[in-house]
């Protein structure tokens, strides 16, 4: 057992690779590597599905299968793990999956090009619900794009692929065209588990996926100019679009502490390297009012990947957590060493792309306080695209009434300044006052004392301002029960 | 109805039937190989391009050492290294390849670098050092106006009367609209691979719709003979247009690439190089000025269009003219003047996008209409059908064309019942006047779109058809496989040539040495055109088959009958593979060509006048969404379509063009914005900001059929209608559905600009605010 090779299972075998660019994106791998060009490019950057896999990792007894948008995945963090391409899925054009056969008969396909990310989409969907509604068909599919065909003919796919199943061949079918007990395959699995970190070199590329935090932290301290890599879904694009190199990489996703989601009396913690797909049904119980926001959050593979730690450091104006994350109140346990502190959300950030790390430092945990059952929590998201856009505006208000008076209110913004903050002269127009339209419009008219936003590609800088002051005022509405849907909500059939 | 359908032949036959895509098992198995997926040579090298970063400038030198020193780096090439012409424009030669003392656009290619991999080639791009002087660049189609800035002169097409109709009308309506392009968006990105072949010839794998351009192009790039060179493409993944003339660029690259390192080529794009580097739908500014009576009759309109063609022609004046003709779309404009500019802008080349100009004049009419419906305080369905072109008088179009086979008015009927849009909109009304944020709306816009190309030289095709001894088929055509079921349907017109499955025939990729001198697969003529050359190779052969059935039996030929895989005589039958081998033992040909060229068409591209379609294609949408008008953001509710496809080959394909396109329109119209910012840099370039349609983008109430009974009057392959393009123009009713959403008592026609994006409904909702 070396710790300076990846392994990883392949349609039932294991595979072993010792030298190899620790940047190598799966697709890459896949495609200019072995030669397996089922699954295609479309992007390069995990918008469009095109690329997308499965990856399976024991749970249990069970697998978790999970897609994954290969083409800004690097390599070694699939170590581990099974990896699962739509030529896993059948042993040859003639014997089709059930999720295959259904989009053959519902005329699913017709350019094919997305095709195979749709097949990988809704195999993950498959093995995890019996019977989706349109709306979680549609969730399950927010990360795939298909220019041809409107997308009805594969919602019905989806719809009936469960009456295409056979119990017998409903399973992975290897390339020797047998069935295949989950069990057989979690024993496999548990064959790869390692002792020790990995630690990759490779034209002087280094990756270090340390197991522990301790480890984590020291490695840290000795390469302080390492990148930190938790999901790469935006480290992916650095270096598929910028062709960026990136000497050293330290990967948080095999840090087990890392990796804890724990709900105590007063909090959620949440582990920096837990992924969005994890933490995001946890909160959204806590906080409902959460729940249109993260539905549009992304899409499903890239939260399978992404994390919220990831999401909270690489600190992106238009991240979508940090506005919700603010209002509740969570803060950041950031670690060097073995030296730890906490420290306010939203107090991280300093500027744009600044925030309150000290070299060697890193993120280590999110405590999210427990709701105050008499707070109101919600948050909105403005974009051109209900699934898988960036916010051009986010929002997030905690409210907090006493009798018609407001006893707190906290409100935070993302896509309106160069970091996510809070609004605090709207904040202070409502703090103390009734809760009703005047104070609303007051509070509207000082989020212009706010915020001076930009005018880029996804809204202009009076048209932001403008659509965060209705954001508000819906807001209002909302509270008043004059308001229960949204158009996203409206006309769904759930 | 045609004869064989009477004789219900085709109850057992392919044509007719919903068979899926050919490839279908390949697309879902990841077995469907594109040009990336093709076996790659073993001394392949991969380009990648240097890009301007500049509008407009004078190059005034490129530096590549750096470039050179690169890991990887074979070699670069400049347009001085182009032997040949140093163009790929199709019509007018104004398309560097790689620019040549000019740059034109942001992103414009002005060198290639040639590496080992891919990823050496794209970072060694990055390391050349472009120097220029920048020159004053024209971002916008009004600016080129207002300069004369045109790649094409203008053109002006004038019926009747309309200075005078529009002074002495009761009812006169001024406005001026924005309709923004869009992205082809197709999932496979552009790609070409050259092959140094023997005695200096060269095979070109190309994702492209038109084989031949690339051929003709290429020679002329590398200063060789047509005859030196094959194109092949099997299927590519997607194209909208986009791989028509655009493809050129990739494989003349690739071709250069490969001529000057000897080696073989491979020039696949990044996404955002390939959103970047190549054109899109034409964005317009379109203005009006509409005179009407008390019922809604336009009696006089005066169009202008500026488009947005970008730095050079391409297929801009095609495109233009196809809006010149479809801004009537279904209405008869009896006094009409329509002038239309070919702006010349610091962009990118735009070409042919679904539609190709169509869309914008069809969007200009149907605003038109809804304004004048608007003024008059009545329903636009009214006002719709008010214009409609009449069946024996007000039916002639203002290029002088008969509409003689219009079926709007059924479409209509069938269809507002249907989708009980009268009660709904009774609905939607009360609605609204309970809720003042969520608002409704409900539109329906018809479609007629002309079919052929407006080039009437390009309306021909051919096909090669070989029968093998065992009775199985090769078929090939000029055609290319894009996703849109080309292969099958044209496959199932063979099938039923010879009277065999669809699994006894071969169907092999676009090939320029199989058949010569195609025209692009573009203009929705596909299966027209392809369709009825192939069966005509087919034609050829079965009659040979029968010569020999009917001697052989001793029986006279019309007593021949191929079915079901076999070969009737009378009372004696035989496989048809038997009868095959008889035919070869008997040393006939098996091999046959077919030609087609679409019959009476005429046009006089001077006048505008003639017959540029050989007939219309038509169509019906009802869509209902929903508008926030807080925060400006729709959605789809309900799409309730009746399509036009004449008998169709095959519904399931034509269902699939027809909601794939009403979906795509609805993109263009709502949430697909391309956005360039004030240095000439397209912002949106990438699926990361530029949207199309997502899953849940689709209405939840979908209701798609198909006119039945609906045999084309033409005599086109069985009777049936182009599909490609006619589908996506239902969209309309989208962007209608929404402006029916927003209008109310304070703002009765709002100035809703396309896309209809969250923040152009909330700058709507300002302005009316304001007033």
């Amino acid at each position: 057992m070396s710790d300076s090779s990846i392994r990883f299972v392949l349609d039932g075998e294991v595979i072993e690779i010792d030298d190899i660019d620790p940047t190598r994106t799966v697709l890459q791998f896949l495609r200019e590597d072995l030669g397996r060009k089922g699954t295609k490019e479309g992007c390069a950057e995990g918008d469009c599905g095109a690329c997308t896999v499965v990856v399976a990792e024991a749970n249990g007894d069970d697998l978790s299968l999970r897609a994954i948008n290969s083409c800004i995945q690097f390599l070694p963090t699939i170590d581990g793990k099974e990896l699962i391409t739509v030529e896993s899925l059948a042993p040859d054009a003639n014997d089709l999956h059930p999720v295959q056969r259904a989009l053959v008969e519902h005329h699913g396909s017709q350019c094919g090009f997305c095709t195979p990310g749709f097949v990988m989409s809704l195999f993950a969907l498959y093995k995890s619900n019996a019977n989706p509604s349109r709306q979680e068909i549609d969730d399950a599919l927010a990360g795939n794009l298909c220019r041809c065909t409107g997308y009805r003919p594969i919602i019905a796919a989806a719809q009936s692929m469960y009456e295409e199943a056979d119990p017998q061949s409903d399973w992975l079918r290897q390339a020797f065209g047998t069935a295949q007990d989950p069990k057989e395959r979690v024993e496999r699995l548990d064959r790869l588990v390692r002792k020790d970190g990995l630690a990759l070199e490779h034209d002087g590329h280094h990756f270090f996926a340390p197991l522990d935090i301790a480890a984590f932290a020291e490695l840290y301290k000795q390469h302080p100019d390492a990148t930190i890599l938790a999901g790469g879904t935006d480290i992916g694009l650095w270096v598929t679009k910028q062709h960026r190199e990136l000497e050293t990489l330290i990967y948080t996703g095999r840090v087990s502490e890392l990796k804890a989601l724990e709900l105590t009396s007063s909090h959620i913690e949440v582990g920096s390297a837990v992924t969005l797909t994890d933490v995001v049904p946890v909160l959204v119980k806590q906080y409902p009012g959460l729940d249109e926001l993260f539905r549009r959050f992304a899409s499903p593979p890239i939260r399978n990947a992404g994390t919220l730690g990831g999401n909270i450091a690489n600190g992106s104006p238009i991240g979508d957590s940090m506005a919700a994350l603010m209002v509740v109140g969570a803060s950041l346990v950031l670690r060097r060493g073995g030296k730890q502190r906490e420290l306010p959300l939203d107090a991280f950030y300093h500027d744009y792309q600044v925030n309150d790390m000290a070299p060697g430092e890193f993120l280590e945990r999110i405590r999210i306080p427990m709701p105050d059952p008499g707070a109101i929590v919600r948050s909105q998201k403005w974009s051109k695209r209900f699934d898988q856009d960036i916010s051009a505006v986010c929002t997030a208000y905690r409210l907090q009434l006493d009798g018609d008076k407001v006893a707190d209110f906290q409100m935070a913004c993302g896509g309106l300044a160069p970091v996510v903050k809070r609004a605090t002269n709207c904040e202070q127009a409502i703090n103390g006052q009734a809760w009703s339209r005047e104070t609303v419009e007051r509070a509207a008219a000082a989020l212009a004392q706010d915020f001076i936003p930009i005018s880029d590609m996804r809204a202009s800088a009076d048209i932001r301002m403008r659509a965060t002051q209705n954001l508000l005022r819906r807001f209002f509405h909302e509270t008043q029960g004059s308001l229960d849907e949204t158009v996203y909500t409206y006309g769904r059939q759930r | 109805m045609d004869a064989s359908v009477k004789s219900g032949k085709r109850q057992k036959s392919a044509v007719g039937q919903p068979l899926p895509h050919d490839s279908a098992h390949l697309h879902v198995t990841g077995m469907a190989a594109y040009t990336d997926d093709l076996p790659e040579p073993r001394d392949l090298l991969h380009v990648a391009v240097g890009k301007s970063p500049v509008p407009h400038g004078k190059l005034t030198g490129v530096e590549l050492d750096t470039v050179l020193a690169s890991p990887g780096v074979v070699d670069v090439c400049v347009a001085a290294d182009i032997v040949g012409e140093n163009n790929f424009g199709p019509m007018m030669h104004d398309d560097p390849i790689l620019a040549d003392g000019l740059v034109q656009f942001v992103g414009q290619p002005v060198f290639a670098v040639v590496a080992e991999t891919v990823e050496q080639a794209r970072k060694a791009a990055c390391n050349g050092r472009i120097h220029y002087e920048e020159l004053e660049a024209i971002l916008d189609p009004l600016a080129a106006v207002g300069k004369q800035s045109f790649v094409l002169p203008s053109e002006t097409l004038t019926r009747g009367d309309p200075d005078t109709a529009l002074d002495t009308a009761p009812h006169r309506l001024q406005r001026r609209v924005w309709l923004g392009g869009q992205d082809q968006f197709y999932l496979e990105g552009q790609i070409a691979m050259a092959i140094p072949e023997e005695d200096g010839r060269l095979v070109v794998y190309s994702s492209t719709q038109h084989p031949d351009e690339v051929q003709t192009l290429v020679a002329k790039t590398t200063q060789r003979d047509d005859k030196d060179i094959v194109v092949i493409c099997r299927r590519m993944g997607g194209a909208f247009g986009g791989k028509e003339s655009q493809a050129a660029l990739i494989a003349c690259i690739a071709a250069i690439a490969s001529d000057k390192t000897g080696r073989p080529c491979k020039f696949r794009l990044d996404r955002d190089d390939d959103m970047i580097m190549t054109g899109k739908r034409h964005d317009f500014v379109i203005d009006y000025d509409v005179g009407f009576n008390e019922s809604g009759r336009i009696l006089g309109i005066d169009f202008e269009f500026a488009a947005r063609c970008g730095m050079s022609a391409d297929l801009s004046g095609p495109v233009n003219d196809r809006a010149m003709f479809h801004c009537d779309n279904a209405y008869f404009l009896e006094n009409v003047r329509i002038v239309s500019h070919r702006c010349k802008t610091n962009t990118v080349s735009n070409t042919a996008f679904r539609g190709f100009g169509g869309p914008q004049g069809m969007f200009a009419i149907e605003y038109v209409i809804d304004d004048i419906a608007r003024e008059l305080g009545k329903d636009p369905l009214e006002i719709r059908r008010r214009n409609f072109y009449g069946s024996n008088e007000r039916n002639v179009t203002h290029y002088e064309q008969t509409v003689d086979d219009n079926i709007l008015d059924d479409i209509f009927d069938k269809l507002v019942a249907s989708s009980e849009y009268e009660n709904r909109r009774a609905e939607i009304r009360s609605f609204n006047k309970a809720n003042p944020v969520l608002r409704r709306g409900i539109a329906i816009t018809p479609v007629k779109f002309g079919i052929s190309f407006t080039s009437t030289l390009l309306n021909q095709a051919g096909a090669l058809v070989h029968v093998y001894k065992d009775g199985t088929v090769h078929l090939n055509h000029g055609g290319t496989e894009m996703g849109q079921g080309l292969y099958i349907k044209v496959a199932q017109v063979v099938a039923d040539e010879f009277g065999i499955g669809v699994d006894r025939i071969a169907i092999t990729a676009a090939d320029t040495s199989k058949v010569p001198n195609a025209s692009a697969t573009a203009a929705s003529s596909g299966s027209d055109m392809n369709g009825k050359a192939a069966q005509k190779a087919a034609a050829r052969i079965k009659g040979r088959l029968i010569e020999v059935a009917a001697r052989h039996y001793s029986v006279t030929e019309a007593d021949i009958e191929f079915r079901d895989n076999r070969v009737y005589a009378r009372d004696r039958e035989m496989e048809f593979a038997e009868l095959v081998q008889l035919a070869w033992a008997s040393r006939v040909s098996l091999s046959a060509t077919g030609y087609y060229r679409t019959p009476k068409i005429n046009y006089d591209r001077d006048s505008f006048s003639g017959r540029p379609f050989f007939y219309y294609a038509y169509g019906a949408a009802v869509t209902e969404v929903v508008v926030d008008t807080l925060t400006g953001e729709t959605r789809v509710l309900r799409t309730d379509i009746l399509h036009d496809c004449g008998d169709s080959l095959n519904p399931a394909i034509d269902l699939g063009q027809v909601e794939g396109g009403y979906v795509q329109g609805v993109g263009w119209l709502t949430t697909e914005e391309l956005w360039w910012n004030q240095a000439g840099e397209l912002g949106t370039h990438a699926p990361s900001t530029y949207k199309i349609p997502t899953c849940s983008d689709l209405a939840p109430d979908f209701r798609v059929a198909l006119m039945q009974s609906s045999a084309n009057r033409e005599d086109t392959i069985y009777r049936s209608k182009a599909v490609g393009e006619p589908p996506f123009m239902l969209a309309l009713s989208a962007f209608h559905a929404i402006r029916d959403a927003l209008a109310d008592d304070a703002c009765a026609a709002p100035a809703l600009n396309s896309p209809a994006t969250p923040e152009t409904i909330l700058r709507v909702l300002e302005d009316s605010s304001d007033e």
